[in-house]
């Protein structure tokens, strides 16, 4: 991390006490292991109950690019971070107070990326200090001593014994252990912790959920004689029915809400989920989740079936996105409905495959050889995850259009409560029409104003015509005669123009005139939101935006951009930055965010990004507000 | 047919229409003339009149070449694609409504080089299917470059010395993959064997794989000049349950009896070059197929919804 966020004033833990319950109006915590040992079960589990007993909750898990990379190495750390609050919970925040480690190693990862707060609880198995290995045991050392540098309150935990006096393979106990020792600590409800394991594990033998249980009590049982500090998050009731679950899960529920019938995909890292979730239940509900060949066979059956009537879908992340380009120019040009779900990772090539990263947005919204206009749309929560499918839906239909929607890694596994959906039949995709065409109607009878045309299904008598990818006139007849060629480019850009015209402007967050105004997009909303909000606390002069839609871009922004003396985007992508050697305000390339908009609105914006694989955290931003508002009038 | 054609004519009600070669004809066909697309088109169109398929449920599926055209030329409904994605197109149309009837029309280059993938996993999903390989052993559209199927030693533009490689055999491959359940070979220049296999081939419940041999009179106008003009070199692969031709044995000299279920038969043949084999290599109807394996149930919105709600349900805080 760039910079060392501020933090809240720690917790004061009396050592003599007993059980001194500290209420805070929020924590954030860790759990972190080998692959393969079930921290994030354990974390989500936590998560998942939290957000269910009241609190506000957002997770963020921390996946190594391997299945099982090897065991005890700063790499291979896998985990989970839960940041719990008393209010609604929009990102991961700056860094942990309570850490549960596996191992020695996997916790220096964490250390080393700064990602403990310095006067953290870090709660270790002491496993490897006596271990039978002597590198073992001197690795344990050196952590200790690397460790040592920190005002950390480390506590050995004897995780592995515990587990072993009731399952032979501590490597699948300690996390329900774990979980144990965190209800504990965080006074959750039990019975609540028990259904969630009963949830996670119902395809198991009763005997498994039973053995779990056991490892759930013991933990508890632990930590209640042995740990002198609970923390209370005062949970609220929600005055409404809520839900929570994570992006990817909320992605598959917003497209059945919307009446996608077809899933077509091949398996990509982190978009895979999508299908896992769906192909549990989508054909009890008439769709289908079709895992292709390729990434290049998955958007083309997509498209095969939206031409046969039904609006598809297709889910994948960078690299599959570049391979699908060509069938992209394809639905653009016969004007076939297709919604295109981008779980971005880090890129390029296959970059950090189960890390965030907002990279692909020019991609998405350029990244197509020939001029070919298409929706940009992009969830910035959980919530948006869902809806933003039946948006999208219903525009691919309307406008004939491909709809592209912009998630993310963080998106994708991070679970937060909402507002439970209440479900709306009109949002559903209508049956094909298969009635007789009218003599004369064509197959693209674009409407001279707005390009718009109805689409004409096959089944439909006296429809009779073949879509191409070749230019074509109103027949879908191959043409290419330049007047018939600058028409229908024409028409099919007007569509943007006609989409934006129904679109609102976005709202800003804070003062409608300040010295800066911060611009993001997808899953950075809630961390820039909360840094603006801690800014204004200080009396800085700085608002926020977030853009849902990319292409077209949301009307306004010229005039909104009038009002703030420097507007600057916040991203997940690379930019260079001026300080660093040839780099000059000429040459230096910027946020991809900050691209779209120097050059739509002409305005000089400015950008502040990191590609750490990881979400931003308020602090830092906070600090990057602090910074720019100092440098003076100069952008 | 179809389960869901409320709305439809030809659906509860009588469908009066009959459909004559010319209403499936669109506009004027642009390949060179001798072209053996031509023939082809003709044999099609003479399919479609002959088992009165409704031109609003048929639809052709292409990807880019001379043959690509294809659909532009039959008044069914069409869907030209890009190169070498016919078949994720027709597999997504067929997915998506099994009540229509899908054509898929391929060049060499289209489904030997650049489609290859899926058509392997095609012919492995075996959804109910008529897929036509137009071969003329060339690239035509862009001019004279080796394809797979170009016979080892042909000059062309990217291999001017002649074809490296031995020509893959687009018969072999596609009997060498698991689940494949029609494989024919059938030629341009004897129309009346065309017509058959072409039958055949729709008549299969599955996907029905038909190599057509085709001549390229501009770019490989001497490949197959020996095999059609020289009798001898060909052999008729005959059967009740695949094609049988009384009047071409007049012509043709070789016959032989194939039982087209025996796929080690058809694989032996398929790799001995002794002959140019016409007639169907491969027919089995009970090979699974992938649209029947994936049928769902038809929902109404109401009931999605209380279905989803149930989903929901698992989420709720």
């Amino acid at each position: 991390m760039s910079s060392t966020p501020p933090e809240q004033a720690a917790p004061t833990l009396s050592q003599e006490a007993g059980h001194s319950v500290l209420t805070l109006p929020e924590h954030i915590l860790e759990v972190l292991s080998d692959s393969g040992e079930g921290a994030q079960k354990c974390g989500q589990s936590f998560g998942a109950v939290s957000a269910k007993m009241g609190n506000g909750a957002w997770t963020v898990e921390i996946i190594p690019a391997e299945i099982q990379p090897p065991p005890r190495t700063p790499d291979g750390a896998s985990g989970v971070r839960i940041r719990i609050g008393t209010q609604k919970i929009t990102n991961w925040g700056n860094r942990t107070k309570l850490a549960i480690a596996f191992n020695d190693q996997v916790l220096l990862s964490r250390h080393r990326l700064n990602a403990l707060a310095d006067d953290a609880i870090i709660l270790l198995d002491q496993a490897p200090e006596n271990h039978d290995n002597p590198q073992v045991r001197q690795e344990w050392i050196e952590a200790l001593e690397e460790l040592s540098s920190r005002n950390y309150r480390l506590i050995k935990v004897p995780l592995e014994e515990e587990c072993l006096k009731i399952v032979d393979n501590p490597r699948q106990g300690k996390n329900m252990f774990a979980l144990g020792m965190l209800s504990w600590v965080y006074l959750r409800d039990l019975e609540r912790v028990k259904e969630q394991i009963a949830h996670q594990f119902r395809h198991k033998a009763k005997a498994v959920y039973e053995r779990n249980v056991r490892l759930l009590e013991a933990g508890v049982s632990w930590a209640e004689q042995n740990l002198d500090f609970r923390f209370d998050i005062p949970t609220t009731t929600p005055d409404e029915d809520m839900v929570v679950m994570n992006g990817n899960t909320a992605l598959g529920l917003g497209a059945m809400a919307a009446g996608l019938e077809m899933c077509s995909m091949y398996p990509i890292t982190p978009a895979t989920s999508v299908s896992h979730f769906l192909s549990e239940s989508f054909d009890r509900l008439g769709g289908m989740v079709h895992q292709a060949e390729d990434e290049i066979a998955a958007i083309g059956v997509a498209l095969g079936a939206s031409f046969a009537g039904k609006v598809a879908f297709t889910v994948t992340s960078g690299p599959g996105l570049a391979l699908k380009t060509e069938f992209i120019g394809l639905a653009v040009m016969t004007e076939t409905p297709l919604v295109i779900v981008d779980v971005q990772r880090g890129g390029p090539s296959t970059g950090l495959p189960t890390k965030v990263e907002q990279s692909d947005l020019l991609a998405a919204v350029f990244g197509q050889p020939g001029d070919c206009p298409k929706v940009v749309l992009a969830p910035s929560t959980i919530e948006e995850c869902f809806h933003c499918m039946i948006t999208a839906r219903r525009i691919a239909e309307t406008f004939r259009c491909v709809v592209m929607v912009m998630s993310d890694a963080n998106l994708a596994t991070g679970q937060q409560p909402f507002k439970r959906p209440t479900l709306d039949p009109r949002w559903q995709s209508v049956q094909p029409d298969l009635s007789e065409v009218p003599v004369g109607t064509e197959p693209l009878q674009w409407d001279p104003e707005t390009g718009l045309s109805p689409r004409l299904i096959p089944g439909q008598p006296g429809g009779m015509f073949t879509a191409t990818g070749l230019a074509h006139n109103e027949g879908s007849h191959i043409r290419s005669d330049p007047e018939n060629n600058q028409r229908t480019m024409e028409l099919r850009s007007r569509k943007l123009a006609v989409l934006q015209s129904t679109l609102k402007p976005p709202v800003v967050v804070g003062p409608e005139h300040a010295d800066l105004l911060v611009v993001g997009w997808g899953s950075t909303r809630g961390a820039i939101e909360e840094a603006i909000e801690k800014g204004q606390q200080e009396g800085l002069s700085v608002a926020a935006l977030n853009l849902t839609f990319l292409s077209p871009l949301q009307p306004g922004l010229g005039e909104i951009f009038e009002n703030y003396k420097k507007v600057m985007t916040v991203e997940i992508n690379y930019s260079d930055e001026l300080d660093q050697p040839y780099i000059n305000a000429e040459n230096r390339r910027r946020g991809q965010l900050a691209w779209l908009l120097r050059a739509t609105t002409l305005v000089d914006v400015d950008c502040w990004t990191r590609v750490f694989g990881q979400p931003l955290c308020p602090g830092d931003i906070l600090d990057v507000i602090r910074g720019k508002l100092a440098a003076g009038g100069q952008s | 047919m179809s389960e869901n054609c409320g709305t439809l004519m030809g659906c509860g009600v009588e469908d009066e229409r009959s459909f004559s070669m010319d209403d499936y004809s669109g506009p004027l066909a642009r390949w060179c003339p001798g072209c053996g697309d031509h023939a082809v088109l003709a044999g099609v169109q003479r399919l479609l009149a002959k088992e009165q398929l409704k031109p609003e449920r048929t639809v052709f599926v292409s990807g880019i070449g001379c043959s690509s055209r294809f659909p532009h030329y039959v008044d069914t409904y069409g869907f030209h694609g890009i190169h070498g994605r016919a078949l994720p197109i027709a597999t997504g149309i067929k997915l998506a409504r099994p009540d229509l009837d899908v054509f898929a029309v391929m060049g060499d280059g289209d489904c030997c080089s650049i489609g290859a993938g899926h058509w392997i996993h095609a012919i492995r999903y075996n959804i109910n299917m008529t897929v036509l390989l137009l071969d003329n052993n060339i690239y035509g559209l862009t001019k004279k470059q080796t394809s797979p199927t170009t016979p080892q030693g042909f000059a062309s533009n990217t291999q001017p010395r002649g074809s490296f490689l031995p020509a893959l055999d687009p018969i072999q491959t596609t009997l060498g993959v698991t689940n494949a359940s029609f494989v024919a070979q059938t030629a341009d220049w004897v129309p009346s064997h065309l017509a058959q296999t072409l039958e055949a081939a729709h008549a299969h419940p599955g996907f029905a794989f038909v190599r057509i041999l085709q001549r390229c009179p501009v770019f490989t106008p001497t490949i197959f000049e020996e095999a059609a003009m020289n009798t001898d070199l060909t052999e008729l692969l005959e059967h009740e349950n695949g094609v049988t031709d009384e009047a071409l044995k007049g012509v043709y000299p070789h016959t032989l009896y194939h039982d087209p279920t025996d796929i080690q038969e058809a694989r032996r043949l398929a790799e001995s070059s002794s002959k140019v084999r016409l007639g169907v290599f491969y027919a089995d109807p009970g090979h699974a197929r992938y649209e029947e394996l994936r049928a769902v149930p038809k929902r109404t919105a109401e009931e999605k919804i209380a279905l989803l709600n149930a989903e929901i349900d698992r989420y709720a805080v």
